[in-house]
C-alpha cells in the first residue's frame, strides 16, 4: 500500500520520506506494483532483471542439486539422482550411517573427487527450487519462496544478501572442486561477485518478483 | 601371514616330501597318481582321480586338539569351507568346536574328484566332493580306532567314537590328539562304512559358518589384504579398447611420484599395456594417473552395443547351428498366426563385479615362484604362471586365498590375470608383487556374461499347451574355437551348450521343438557368469510359459505341472512344495500381484513365487517364497543363505542400471554408480526358503536360485501393467 | 609427504604420507589394518566405512589432510564398544556372511544406526543401510541381525 505522493514545489523532502517508506516496505518483501514514478519503474525493471540473473545461478547445478523437492539430492551437471541411495533425513543431513558428512568433509577432496564445504547438507524442502519431477520451478515461484520469511528461515533482504555473500555452502558453488577425471566442476553462470551484486540490486529494488 | 603353505601332518611331511611318498609307505596305496603334475597344456586333460584319498592330505589333528581340515576349493562365499569340513568331521566323529578349515594349496590330491582339475565352479563343491569328504572322515576314524585297538590290545569292534574321543572296553578312553601320531601310521582302509542318516550329527543340520567371526571382526585375510615382506603393488594401465596396443608412452611424471619403482610395458593375452610398480597402492595409482600413453587401437573391432544388438536381431531371424530338432520342423507353419506367440528378447552384457576387485600376488626368484591367488581354476593358473616364467608347474607354489566373491570372474579360461601378474613378477625378481585392479579396471576388464538376443515362435495347441516351439539364440561363445579342455564336452555341432542351457534342456514337453544358435565373434571377452546360460534362458522360458498359462487361463503353477516332462522330478517336487507354501498368493492386496518362475542348475531345481507391487515406478518385491530340491540337504543354513543370496544376485538383471554397454569399443560403466546392483532397498523384505526332503545325492546351490527372480518379478508385473518385459534391464515400467 | 597424528581405536598413531592419501589406504597400508575394505574408491559401496568422531564415514574418499584430530574407530576396534559387540554377535548368530568382504562396512554402518536409534523400524534400517552394497546379497539376514541386535539393546 502506497500513498499517492503529491509532488510539492519543494517536493524533495516528501519524496525522500516517500522513498524511505518505499524502501522500508520493500525490506519487508512487499511486492511492488507499478507506481507513477518512472524512477521506481526503472528500479523495479532493474530489480527484475537482477532477479533473473540470480535465478540463473540458483537453478544452475551447483546450487539446485541440493535444493530438491524430493527425498534425495542430485549430483552432476545432468542433475541425476545422487548415488548410493543417500536421502534427506529429518534435518536434511541424511540418516545415521548415511549422513551427508559420511563422505562430504569441510573442504573439497580433489584427490577422491568428493566436493566439500562446512556443514554439508540439503536445503530444507521449503527452499526447494524444483518440482517432484526434478524440473526447475518457474522464476516467479522461486522468487516468491525466496522472499517468504516463513519459508526462507526468517531472512530479510539484508540477511539474504549476507547469505549469498558469506554462507560457506553458497561460496562452495564457485569453488566446487575437481571431478575424478581431473576436470573442474562447472561454475554457475555468474561470478560470485556478480551474483552478490545482482542480489544487492534486487534487494535495493525492493525484491521484485515476476508475475 | 601365510608364507609357503606346508601341509603339516603327523607324518611330519611337508608338501614336497609328501608328494614323494612311495606306494609302499602308504600301505599299498598308489600315491604316484597324485605326483605327476602335467608339464604342458597338452597333458592337462581332465582325468578321473583315484578313489582312495589319503586322509593326511586333508585332515591334521594337532596336539592341542584342533582339527585342521583342508578344503579342496576356493571359498568365495558359497560356504564350502564349512560344508565340506562338516562332511568329514561328522564321519570322523570330531568335536566340531575344534574344527578349523584351511584352503588347500594347488596339488593333485585336491583336484575335483569328478572333473579332474582343481577348481571352483559349476556348483560342484558339494556334489563332487560329498562322497570324497565323507569317506575321508570315515577312513580317518577307522585309522584312529585301529591305533586305539592296538594300544589297548582290544578288538576295533569294541571301540566307539564321540566328539574327538575314542572309548574302549572298561573305562578306557583316549583323545584323538593323543593318538594322531599312531593313527597316521596305520594303513588307509580301502573300504569304509559311512554313517546311516540316523547317526549323522552335523550333516543335515543347520550349522553356522566357521569363518563368520573372523569376517565380522576384520581379522579375515582376503587376497587384497595379503601383506608380505618387501611386497610391491602393481597397477596396469590398460588399453581403452580390448586388444589395443601400446605405441609409446611417456612416464617421466609418473616416475617422479615418490615411492614408484618402475614403469614398463607388458604383453596382455591380447594387446599390450603399461605396468606401474610402487610401494603402496595410492602411490601406484597417482603414478598411473600421470602416465601419458599413445594407444594403437587400429585393426581391432570397436564393439558398440547398439550396433551389436542390431546385428544380433538380424541373425536371430535366421536359424543357426541346430542344437535340438524334435518332431516336425514344419509344424509351426500349420499353426495360424492368431495361435502363435512371437517374441524377441534382449539381454545386455553383465559384469560379475565381486565386492573384492580382482587381484593376486606372485613372487619369482628366477628358479621358483610362489603365488597367492583367489583362484577358481587352480590347475590351469598354476600352469599358466609356470609357462610365463619358463618353469615347470611343480616349481610354482600356488596358495589359495579367500576371495571377496567370485561368481565366475576368478576363473577366466585364458588365465589372463595370472599371466599378467607373472609377466610383472618377472620384471621385479625376488619380491612379491601384488597386481591390483581398481574397481574401474575390474568393471571395464571384460570377461562378461555375453549379451544375448532370442527370437522365439510358439505355436499353441487347442488345449493351450505349446505344440511347436522354434527358438534361436544369438550370443558369444568363449569356448568355441578356444581349444580349451572343456570345449569338446560343451560345444557340439557348433553349438555351445553354455549359451542355450535352459532352453535345450527345458523340462517342458513340446512335441515339435527346434533350437538353434549363432555364436558371433565380437571383440569383447566373455566368461561364465553365475548360473551361466540359465540366467537369460530361464528368463525367456519362464516368461513365455507364464504367457501361455495366462492365455489358457490356467494357474501358472498348475500349468507348469501339467506341462512338465515325466522325468522332470525335481521341477515337480519343487513346484509342488512351492504351491503348498505360497497360499498367500490367493489373498494379496489389490495392487499386488504374484509371479511364478522355476529354474534348475546341475541337478538342483528352485521354484519361486514373488509378491510384487509398483512403487515409484519400480517393482517393489514384498516377499519371495522359494522351494528347492537339491537332493540331500547337507547344511540347510547354507542352502537358505544361497537361495536368498542367489535371488539377490539375480535381481541385478532387473535393476535400471544393470547393464554393461559399449560405445566405440569403450565400456561405458566403470563403477557401481553406473552399473548398480541391488542395495537393501531393492531386495525383497522377506525370502522364505523351503527344502524338499530328500535322501538323493546332494546337488549344489551356488547358482540354481539366480535365474528365478527376474522372470518371477516380470511375470508379476505383467499382471499389474499388462505388459510383457522382454528387454532387460527394466529401465522404465 | 606430511606427518599426521591419528587416534585409531583409542591408540595414538603417527604416519608419514602424501596429504592426498585417503584414510582407507592409510589404515590398510600404513597401519596394516586391513579390516576396512576397498570396494569402489568413490564412496558408492560402503565397504570402507569407519567411524570418525562417532560419524559413520566412507574412508575411501576422505584424504588424510581433511581428518584433523577427529578420533577413528575401525572394525578392528568396534568389538570393544558394547553396541559393536552386540552387532557382531548378532551377525554371527544369524549367519549373515557369505564372502564377507562387505561386512566390515555393513557392521560399522549398523552400529552407527543402532547407536543413534536402538529401535529402528524396517524403514529406518532400509534408509540407513541403503547405501551399503553386498554382491552376495545377504541383505535379508542383515535386516534380521539388526533386529536381533536391537532386541538385545536396552
Amino acid at each position: 500500500m502506497l500513498a499517492n505522493q503529491r509532488l510539492l514545489p519543494l517536493g524533495f523532502v516528501p519524496l525522500l520520506i516517500g522513498s524511505l517508506i518505499w524502501i522500508g516496505l520493500s525490506a519487508r518483501g512487499v511486492e511492488i506494483r507499478g507506481t507513477k514514478t518512472s524512477t521506481a519503474d526503472t528500479r523495479i525493471e532493474d530489480g527484475l532483471v537482477a532477479w533473473e540473473r540470480i535465478y540463473s545461478v540458483l537453478t544452475s547445478p551447483r546450487c539446485i542439486n541440493c535444493h530438491t523437492a524430493t527425498n534425495h539430492p542430485q549430483q552432476g551437471d545432468d542433475r541425476h539422482r545422487h548415488f548410493a541411495n543417500v536421502i534427506r533425513g529429518p534435518q536434511g543431513k541424511g540418516v545415521p550411517g548415511l549422513s551427508c558428512i559420511s563422505c562430504h568433509q569441510s573442504a573439497n577432496a580433489d584427490s577422491t573427487g568428493v566436493p566439500g564445504g562446512r556443514n554439508w547438507h540439503l536445503a530444507p524442502l521449503s527452499m526447494r527450487w524444483q518440482d517432484q519431477n526434478d524440473q526447475p520451478l518457474p522464476s516467479a515461484v522461486v522468487c516468491r519462496s525466496l522472499i517468504d520469511r516463513a519459508k526462507n528461515g526468517g531472512l530479510d533482504g539484508q540477511a539474504l544478501l549476507k547469505h549469498h555473500e558469506e554462507e560457506p555452502l553458497v561460496l562452495w558453488a564457485w569453488n566446487p572442486g575437481r571431478r575424478l577425471d581431473g576436470t573442474m566442476r562447472t561454475l554457475p553462470p555468474l561470478t560470485h561477485d556478480d551474483f552478490v551484486a545482482a542480489t544487492r540490486q534486487w534487494i535495493n529494488a525492493g525484491m521484485p518478483c515476476p508475475r | 601371514m601365510p608364507a609357503a603353505r606346508k601341509i603339516e601332518n603327523d607324518l611330519h611331511l611337508n608338501r614336497r616330501s609328501f608328494l614323494q611318498v612311495s606306494a609302499a609307505a602308504a600301505g599299498g596305496l598308489v600315491l604316484s597318481l597324485y605326483l605327476d603334475l602335467p608339464t604342458t597344456a597338452q597333458e592337462a586333460r581332465p582325468t578321473p582321480a583315484a578313489k582312495v584319498y589319503p586322509p593326511d592330505a586333508f585332515v591334521h589333528i594337532r596336539p592341542d586338539g584342533k582339527i585342521v581340515i583342508q578344503v579342496n576349493r576356493l571359498e568365495a562365499g558359497q560356504g564350502a569351507q564349512t560344508s565340506l569340513p562338516m562332511l568329514l568331521a561328522d564321519e570322523m566323529d570330531a568335536d566340531w568346536s575344534q574344527v578349523v578349515a584351511e584352503l588347500a594349496p594347488a596339488a593333485d590330491v585336491y583336484k575335483d574328484p569328478v572333473i579332474g582339475i582343481q577348481m571352483l565352479g559349476g556348483s560342484t563343491s558339494i556334489p563332487n566332493s560329498f562322497q570324497q569328504y565323507r569317506e575321508l572322515g570315515a577312513r580317518t576314524r577307522a585309522m584312529l580306532i585301529a591305533a586305539a585297538a592296538d594300544r589297548w590290545r582290544v578288538d576295533p569292534e569294541q571301540c566307539r567314537t564321540e566328539q574327538s574321543v575314542i572309548y574302549g572296553p572298561g573305562n578306557k578312553s583316549v583323545r584323538y590328539a593323543q593318538l594322531a601320531d599312531d593313527a597316521a601310521h596305520k594303513p588307509i582302509p580301502e573300504s569304509v562304512r559311512l554313517k546311516n542318516p540316523s547317526e549323522l550329527k552335523l550333516i543335515g543340520k543347520p550349522v553356522r559358518r566357521l569363518d563368520s567371526r573372523a569376517k565380522c571382526d576384520g581379522s579375515q585375510i582376503f587376497s587384497l589384504d595379503l601383506d608380505l615382506p618387501g611386497m610391491k603393488i602393481a597397477l596396469i594401465a590398460r588399453p581403452p579398447v580390448f586388444g589395443g596396443r601400446v605405441r609409446s608412452f611417456e612416464d617421466k611424471e609418473a616416475r617422479s611420484v615418490p615411492g614408484v619403482h618402475n614403469v614398463f610395458e607388458i604383453p596382455l593375452v591380447k594387446g599390450s599395456a603399461v605396468a606401474v610398480i610402487a610401494d603402496k597402492f595410492w602411490t601406484a595409482k597417482q603414478a598411473r594417473d600421470r602416465l601419458k600413453i599413445d594407444w594403437d587401437l587400429s585393426g581391432i573391432e570397436h564393439a558398440d552395443s547398439t550396433e551389436l544388438f542390431s546385428r544380433y536381431r538380424e541373425m536371430a531371424r535366421t536359424p543357426g547351428a541346430v542344437a535340438v530338432n524334435l518332431g516336425d520342423e514344419r509344424a509351426m507353419d500349420r499353426i495360424s498366426a492368431s495361435n502363435q506367440i512371437v517374441a524377441d528378447y534382449e539381454f545386455p552384457y553383465l559384469a560379475h563385479a565381486p565386492m573384492e576387485p580382482l587381484n593376486l600376488t606372485v613372487r619369482f626368484d628366477g628358479e621358483r615362484a610362489e603365488a597367492w591367488v583367489p583362484s577358481q581354476l587352480v590347475t590351469q593358473e598354476q600352469m599358466a604362471i609356470a609357462e610365463v616364467l619358463g618353469l615347470k608347474p611343480a616349481q610354482v607354489t600356488f596358495n589359495i586365498v579367500y576371495a571377496g566373491g567370485a561368481f565366475g570372474r576368478r576363473g577366466p579360461l585364458d588365465s589372463h590375470l595370472v599371466r599378467e601378474a607373472a609377466a610383472i613378477a618377472k620384471r621385479v625378481p625376488g619380491l612379491p608383487v601384488k597386481l591390483v585392479l581398481t574397481r574401474e579396471d575390474d568393471m571395464a576388464s571384460g570377461y562378461y556374461r555375453p549379451m544375448i538376443v532370442h527370437r522365439v515362435a510358439i505355436g499353441i495347441g487347442e488345449d493351450g499347451m505349446p505344440e511347436a516351439w522354434r527358438h534361436v539364440v544369438v550370443g558369444q561363445s568363449f569356448l568355441k574355437g578356444s581349444g580349451n579342455a572343456f570345449e569338446p564336452f560343451l560345444v557340439k555341432n557348433g553349438v555351445d551348450n553354455l549359451v542355450i542351457e535352459g532352453i535345450n534342456d527345458s523340462p517342458y514337453t513340446v512335441p515339435n521343438f527346434h533350437v538353434s544358435a549363432h555364436h558371433p565373434n565380437v571383440n569383447v571377452p566373455t566368461l561364465a557368469h553365475r548360473s551361466v546360460g540359465y540366467g537369460h534362458n530361464s528368463f525367456v522360458r519362464e516368461t513365455l510359459i507364464d504367457e501361455l498359462a495366462a492365455r489358457a487361463k490356467i494357474d501358472p503353477i498348475a500349468y507348469r505341472l501339467k506341462l512338465l516332462k515325466p522325468d522332470a522330478k525335481k521341477f515337480r517336487s519343487s513346484l509342488t512344495l512351492l504351491e503348498q507354501k505360497s497360499n498367500w498368493r490367493t489373498h494379496l492386496p489389490s495392487n499386488h500381484a504374484a509371479g511364478i518362475a522355476c529354474s534348475e542348475y546341475h541337478g538342483t531345481c528352485v521354484a519361486c513365487a514373488v509378491d510384487v507391487s509398483i512403487e515409484n515406478k519400480r517393482p517393489r518385491i514384498h516377499r519371495v517364497t522359494a522351494a528347492v530340491d537339491c537332493g540331500l540337504a547337507v547344511n540347510p543354513l547354507t542352502i537358505e543363505n544361497q537361495v536368498q543370496g542367489g535371488i539377490g544376485f539375480g535381481l541385478t538383471q532387473l535393476m535400471a542400471k544393470g547393464a554393461i554397454t559399449l560405445k566405440d569399443g569403450r565400456v561405458e560403466q566403470r563403477n557401481f554408480d553406473r552399473y548398480t546392483p541391488p542395495y537393501i532397498g531393492d531386495m525383497p523384505v522377506e525370502i522364505d526358503v523351503h527344502i524338499v526332503p530328500s535322501t538323493e545325492a546332494p546337488t549344489g546351490l551356488g547358482e540354481a536360485p539366480v535365474p528365478i527372480i527376474s522372470p518371477g518379478v516380470a511375470n508379476a508385473m505383467a499382471k499389474l501393467t499388462g505388459k510383457r518385459y522382454r528387454t532387460l534391464p527394466i529401465a522404465t515400467i | 609427504m606430511a606427518t599426521y597424528q591419528l587416534t585409531v581405536n583409542g591408540q595414538h598413531k603417527q604416519v608419514d604420507v602424501d596429504p592426498s592419501t585417503p584414510l582407507l589406504w592409510v589404515l590398510r597400508e600404513e597401519l596394516k589394518m586391513t579390516g576396512t575394505k576397498y570396494g569402489c574408491g568413490i564412496s558408492v559401496c560402503g565397504a570402507c566405512t569407519v567411524h570418525v568422531d562417532g560419524v559413520a564415514t566412507r574412508s575411501c574418499v576422505v584424504p588424510i589432510s581433511l581428518l584433523s584430530d577427529r578420533p577413528i574407530v575401525t572394525i578392528e576396534g568396534i568389538g570393544s564398544d558394547p553396541v559393536g559387540r552386540v552387532v557382531q554377535d548378532s551377525w554371527v548368530d544369524k549367519d549373515v556372511v557369505q564372502c564377507g568382504y562387505c561386512q566390515s562396512g555393513q557392521i560399522m554402518n549398523a552400529v552407527a544406526l543402532l547407536k543413534a536409534n536402538p529401535k529402528p523400524t524396517n524403514v529406518d534400517i532400509e534408509e540407513s543401510m541403503g547405501g551399503n552394497l553386498c554382491r552376495c546379497a545377504t541383505y535379508v539376514r542383515i535386516r534380521e541381525a539388526i533386529k536381533r541386535a536391537s532386541q538385545q539393546l536396552k
